[in-house]
């Protein structure tokens, strides 16, 4: 009985991933539009790291020009499916109350969303992902990573990247439970985040006390870690303990969340019948 | 003169009503206050990250940098707290209530530029204001009469270029409802490009930032004769006297699309 109700879950979860997938793949103007956006921020970003390497005239923390034009083109096919630009869904729901009909549905909402969240992350991977790695080792040069052992670690250092982006979305989404507006919470988690995370700068350009920061918080984890994985800045030897940390704050991201989820349901009130 | 008194009016109780509604509840107005001037700090730290590694960037030192940064991030702030509430102009025409406005006798545009204030940008205009404060001292520039007038220009017509981008971004929306990252590419872009030293792009984008999306006039030129730096190749210093010039011409390019786009509308019934 046990087993089959494991599976029935499964199941569902992978329903939810799917339609996560088809949902926004509807849009494909969107999708379009989104791939020229993520073009021109690259071709800002890189300018301003080139610029600044020649102006250092040698490498900065390890970086040589070819390794920063790799950094940007992994990053900016990352940014969408890391989902480093804010979602604001369950915080809606629950200022809507819309968030008692997913309180409730057989499978705990944490799950249900993480299920739609892969479904998205998949299709933006695909969808602006591919073809900004493109354009830029067509018209820059992208490093792969170290070996075919690497590649498929980068490829599981990047699902927990978006785990780990979940588990805090969705925590700082529940904030809405007691806060009447949480837009300033939500611009402050998305500012923090792309900084500390790595979008502007490598974190490896941070001054040393900046790095503490950094490495304190669960950021560098969603994106420069399965970044330096793909671009081949970390090899074998780094691999698992970059993974080992970032299975850490999975696990911390997603219990806080579960720990948020339940306290919530306890304040929510929803009127009307 | 009546009619004029009457419209300011009216524009006057509506932005009162909407500050009060916006600081109505304490907290949550506070934490949005909070979110911008966060913004605006992380935006000043990634410049500060960026020349911990370098002394110069795009031909400018670390005190002359915090000057364009200055610049920048106010005349950013002041544009999106005067206008940036036209994003939302998606969200009317998806649900038909554009129709609304239409039927006012006032032209839409400037209805949906007096229907709101977002006092939140506060927080993003205290950072440029305190880190302009800082750049005059370090970079020894006094109050003489050139540099009022400099500054001056700068600060008007680099509100006015960014609002231009915010209203073309806008105007667009008529034509792709869903897809306003299209244009998001070149008006954030844009706007992203403002604040950074434009020598720092290669020749075909300093000539994209320059003088197709007129992004090097918002704070890079004016920062130049401010400061009285040399030029760069396609950057003439002297360009930045011109900058009232780009932020007119890029109002022409906005209201002509604008114009396009309201005629382009077709109500959604009902």
């Amino acid at each position: 009985m046990r087993g089959q109700g494991w599976r029935r879950d499964v199941g569902v979860f992978w329903v939810l991933a799917r339609a996560g997938f088809r949902r926004y793949s509807t849009y494909r103007l969107a999708t379009f539009a989104g791939l020229v956006t993520n073009t021109v921020f690259g071709l800002i970003r890189a300018s301003i790291l080139l610029a600044a390497l020649a102006a250092a005239g040698t490498t900065i923390a390890g970086y040589s020009d070819a390794q920063a034009s790799s950094y940007v083109w992994w990053s900016q096919g990352l940014v969408a499916s890391v989902g480093l630009f804010g979602w604001s869904e369950v915080s809606d729901r629950v200022r809507s109350g819309d968030i008692a009909v997913d309180f409730a549905r057989p499978l705990d909402p944490q799950v249900a969303y993480l299920a739609g969240d892969l479904g998205r992350a998949a299709l933006q991977a695909l969808a602006r992902g591919v073809p900004s790695v493109a354009v830029g080792a067509l018209f820059f040069g992208v490093s792969a990573p170290q070996g075919p052992a690497v590649a498929a670690l980068a490829v599981v250092s990047v699902l927990l990247g978006v785990v780990i982006s979940f588990g805090c979305r969705y925590a700082v989404n529940l904030t809405s439970f007691w806060l009447v507006q949480n837009r300033g919470v939500q611009l402050v988690y998305m500012v923090a985040s792309g900084f500390l995370a790595g979008l502007f700068v490598p974190v490896h350009w941070f001054p040393d006390w900046l790095l503490v920061v950094a490495r304190c918080t669960p950021f560098p984890s969603m994106f420069q870690a399965p970044i330096d994985l793909l671009s081949g800045r970390a090899g074998l030897g780094e691999a698992l303990p970059i993974l080992g940390v970032q299975l850490a704050w999975a696990a911390g991201a997603l219990a806080l969340g579960q720990l948020l989820t339940r306290r919530g349901r306890r304040v929510l009130e929803v009127q009307g019948g | 003169m009546a009619d004029l008194r009457t419209d300011l009016h009216a524009y006057r109780t509506l932005l009162t009503a909407r500050v009060r509604a916006q600081t109505a509840y304490r907290v949550s107005f506070a934490t949005d206050v909070l979110g911008t001037l966060l913004v605006g700090l992380t935006e000043l730290a990634e410049v500060y990250v960026i020349f911990h590694n370098v002394p110069r960037l795009g031909g400018l030192t670390f005190a002359e940098a915090l000057m364009l940064f200055a610049l920048a991030n106010i005349s950013y702030s002041l544009a999106d707290m005067l206008v940036g509430h036209l994003d939302t102009l998606p969200a009317f025409i998806r649900a038909g209530t554009v129709d609304a406005f239409y039927l006012r006798p006032l032209p839409l545009l400037a209805q949906l530029i007096t229907s709101d204030i977002s006092l939140r940008r506060f927080g993003r205009l205290g950072v440029g204001l305190v880190t302009f404060g800082i750049a005059l001292r370090i970079n020894e520039i006094g109050w003489s009469g050139r540099n009022v007038v400099v500054v001056g220009l700068a600060v008007l017509s680099g509100t006015a270029i960014v609002a231009a981008l915010f209203v073309c971004a806008s105007a667009l929306q008529f034509f792709l409802v869903d897809a306003s990252e299209l244009t998001n590419g070149l008006v954030y872009g844009g706007a992203y490009a403002s604040q950074n030293s434009t020598q720092v792009f290669p020749n075909p984008l300093r000539v994209l930032f320059t003088y197709v999306v007129p992004a090097a006039f918002v704070a890079y030129l004016p920062t130049v004769v401010l400061l009285d730096l040399p030029g760069a190749t396609l950057l003439p210093a002297w360009l930045g006297w011109c900058s009232p010039l780009a932020a007119a011409v890029a109002w022409g390019v906005a209201l002509l699309l604008w114009r396009a786009g309201t005629r382009h509308y077709q109500g959604a019934g009902g």
